[in-house]
């Protein structure tokens, strides 16, 4: 008897810690997913009530409108070309960093203060500056000889580059995950290699990389994500309309100018749903070839 | 690396290393701070001057007038405003998001209930799932509650715990031998008074960090306040920056690169003071 209720009692009391997350997950989460749904077969204007369209939406999305397709594609771009680069910076900094030197921690300050500040709408401001037609960059280019009026900003080839050098610049915080997951890794793995003969670039891809593949994966994985979500420094960058030539609309702040400032619904619900589906797939099929790629010690295999 | 093919060589080889070292590593460090310290010296350049000569970060006159005529504002909301409006929302949503997250993470990481695998794989869950598609319904949940125009979509939906903080938090429970859970509970500590009193001192570090980055994102949050806030003296000086941007042609560049500069401030701040804190939280718990 006592047994039954102390078990109780433990679930009693785990309920009541976890209530915080558990009403927070079915109401802000839960709840919305579900209604998300349903609107986005819908036609909702959010001052009369939602109206049954079927797939009228998605089918839309698909045939009807050529933004959506481009919006589609300069994400793409933006995510496969920021994704990568971003880590490949993160790596190659993290390993220039993971020795003893005087200032180090000067130096690993400097590299990860752009991403403590990157989200802010102030340096979403600043970057507007340094790649206008008189801003910072054509002035350094000047300096070194190269005339520039362009506004890298303003003109149609560039703009979205802007954008994904503004997310490169901030590889700081993947940097710091790397670097400690370097740190991880015994210097007698080194030294053994080199005995064995091993150069630089035989360490680096027969030690290096294989034991920090778990975290690359979670780093792709997580930076993925979050760049499909990039929204402020597009709104911000081309004052919320995504030009020139819609080549800064970002998937999100193209959902966002048909939820907010156009008042559809219904049509942008569709979009989350299909920007869910793209994000999952991605994630799904990054998880796939992880089979091929990364390492797990645990497994036993040398 | 290089074997030495005279001692000679070698020896010189060793004093240059440390100083190529330095150039390179720290040339690209200071390439990586120039935009950040080329904003701070622009507010303090006159207006005439901050296109002219873009790249070099020294004013001819240090001039304080840009902060002046930034702060004012715009339609009599100062910054003063703004910053009160960043400060409230910011100390409030913490407040909520740091409590709830270490409950909720030592009921997680310390107690066996029924279904507690299931609710967890939803905490990982809610972790990677895109903001976009709870971004409508929350908006229309919120409006049928008649809380837009205010901060309570901004505040109250943090004190539903936040994924990551329960995470990082749990994380740190997890160091904490059960031993100790074990003598309190001996002593007749009730699973509440464990919490408290042996828990909370020791997870300090923990809670200091999830403090720290939720400080980051509600000062940088921009979308939430975008959506919810409709009246400039609402907002937090995140939307107030855009308002710069707004007009027609943008004729204070001066005012706009000074308030910038100010609102990344407090961010800048906190970094150098809690720097070890927020290193430690990134490399353990993989996020910004």
């Amino acid at each position: 008897m006592k047994a039954v209720s102390l078990r109780e009692n433990e679930n009693v009391i785990g309920y009541v810690f976890t209530a915080p997350f558990i009403l927070g997950f079915l109401i802000f989460t839960m709840f919305p997913i579900v209604s998300s749904l349903y609107y986005s077969f819908t036609e909702y204007n959010l001052l009369e009530a939602p109206r049954w369209v079927g797939l009228q939406n998605y089918e839309n999305m698909f045939t009807n409108d050529d933004k959506l397709i481009k919006s589609l594609q300069v994400t793409m771009t933006y995510v496969f070309a920021s994704v990568p680069l971003r880590l490949a910076f993160a790596l190659a900094v993290a390993m220039m960093l993971n020795t003893v030197a005087r200032g180090i921690g000067a130096y690993r300050s400097a590299y990860y203060l752009p991403s403590l500040i990157g989200g802010s709408v102030a340096v979403s401001i600043m970057w507007t500056q340094i790649f206008g037609d008189k801003g910072l960059f054509n002035s350094a280019l000047g300096l070194i000889g190269i005339e520039s009026n362009t506004s890298w900003i303003g003109s149609p080839d560039s703009a979205l580059w802007t954008l994904i050098a503004l997310s490169v610049w901030q590889f700081g915080s993947s940097m710091l995950i790397f670097l400690a997951g370097l740190k991880n890794i015994p210097a007698s793995m080194y030294e053994a290699a080199s005995v064995d003969g091993a150069n630089a670039i035989h360490r680096f891809f027969k030690i290096t990389l294989p034991l920090l593949s778990p975290i690359i994966l979670f780093n792709l994985i997580m930076q993925t994500i979050a760049a499909f979500m990039t929204f402020t420094p597009a709104y911000i960058i081309s004052r919320g309309e995504g030009g020139p030539l819609d080549n800064t609309l970002l998937y999100s702040l193209y959902l966002y100018r048909r939820a907010f400032q156009f008042f559809e619904m219904g049509y942008a619900s569709a979009m989350a749903w299909v920007m869910l589906i793209i994000v999952g797939l991605i994630t799904l099929l990054i998880f796939q070839t992880s089979k091929y790629w990364v390492h797990y010690e645990a497994k036993g295999d040398k | 690396m290089a074997k030495p093919k005279s001692s000679s060589q070698a020896l010189s080889f060793k004093r240059l290393k440390p100083f190529l070292y330095h150039l390179i590593v720290g040339g690209l460090a200071l390439a990586m701070i120039y935009p950040i310290l080329w904003l701070a010296s622009s507010s303090l350049k006159p207006n005439d001057e901050i296109f002219a000569n873009a790249y070099s970060l020294i004013p001819s006159t240090l001039d304080f007038s840009n902060y002046a005529s930034g702060w004012k504002g715009f339609a009599g909301t100062t910054f003063g405003t703004f910053f009160k409006n960043s400060f409230i929302i910011v100390i409030f949503s913490t407040i909520g998001a740091v409590a709830s997250s270490a409950l909720v993470a030592y009921g997680f990481a310390r107690i066996n209930f029924k279904f507690k695998n299931f609710w967890f794989a939803c905490v990982m869950m809610t972790m990677m799932l895109p903001h976009d598609v709870t971004v409508i319904p929350q908006y229309v949940m919120f409006a049928k509650l008649g809380w837009l125009s205010s901060f309570k979509p901004l505040i109250v939906p943090n004190f539903f715990a936040t994924p990551f903080f329960i995470f990082l938090i749990m994380q740190f429970i997890r160091t904490i031998p059960p031993e100790l859970d074990e003598a309190a509970k001996m002593d007749g500590c009730s699973k509440y008074g464990i919490f408290f009193k042996v828990v909370v001192p020791l997870i300090v570090p923990a809670l200091v960090t999830s403090t720290i980055f939720s400080f980051y994102w509600r000062w940088d949050d921009f979308i939430n306040p975008l959506l919810y806030l409709n009246r400039p003296e609402l907002y937090p000086v995140s939307l107030a920056l855009k308002l710069f941007l707004d007009a027609e042609s943008i004729n204070n560049w001066g005012g706009m690169f000074a308030m910038a500069t100010l609102s990344l401030l407090p961010i800048v701040i906190v970094f150098f003071v809690f720097q070890k804190y927020i290193v430690e939280g990134i490399s353990t718990s993989g996020l910004k």
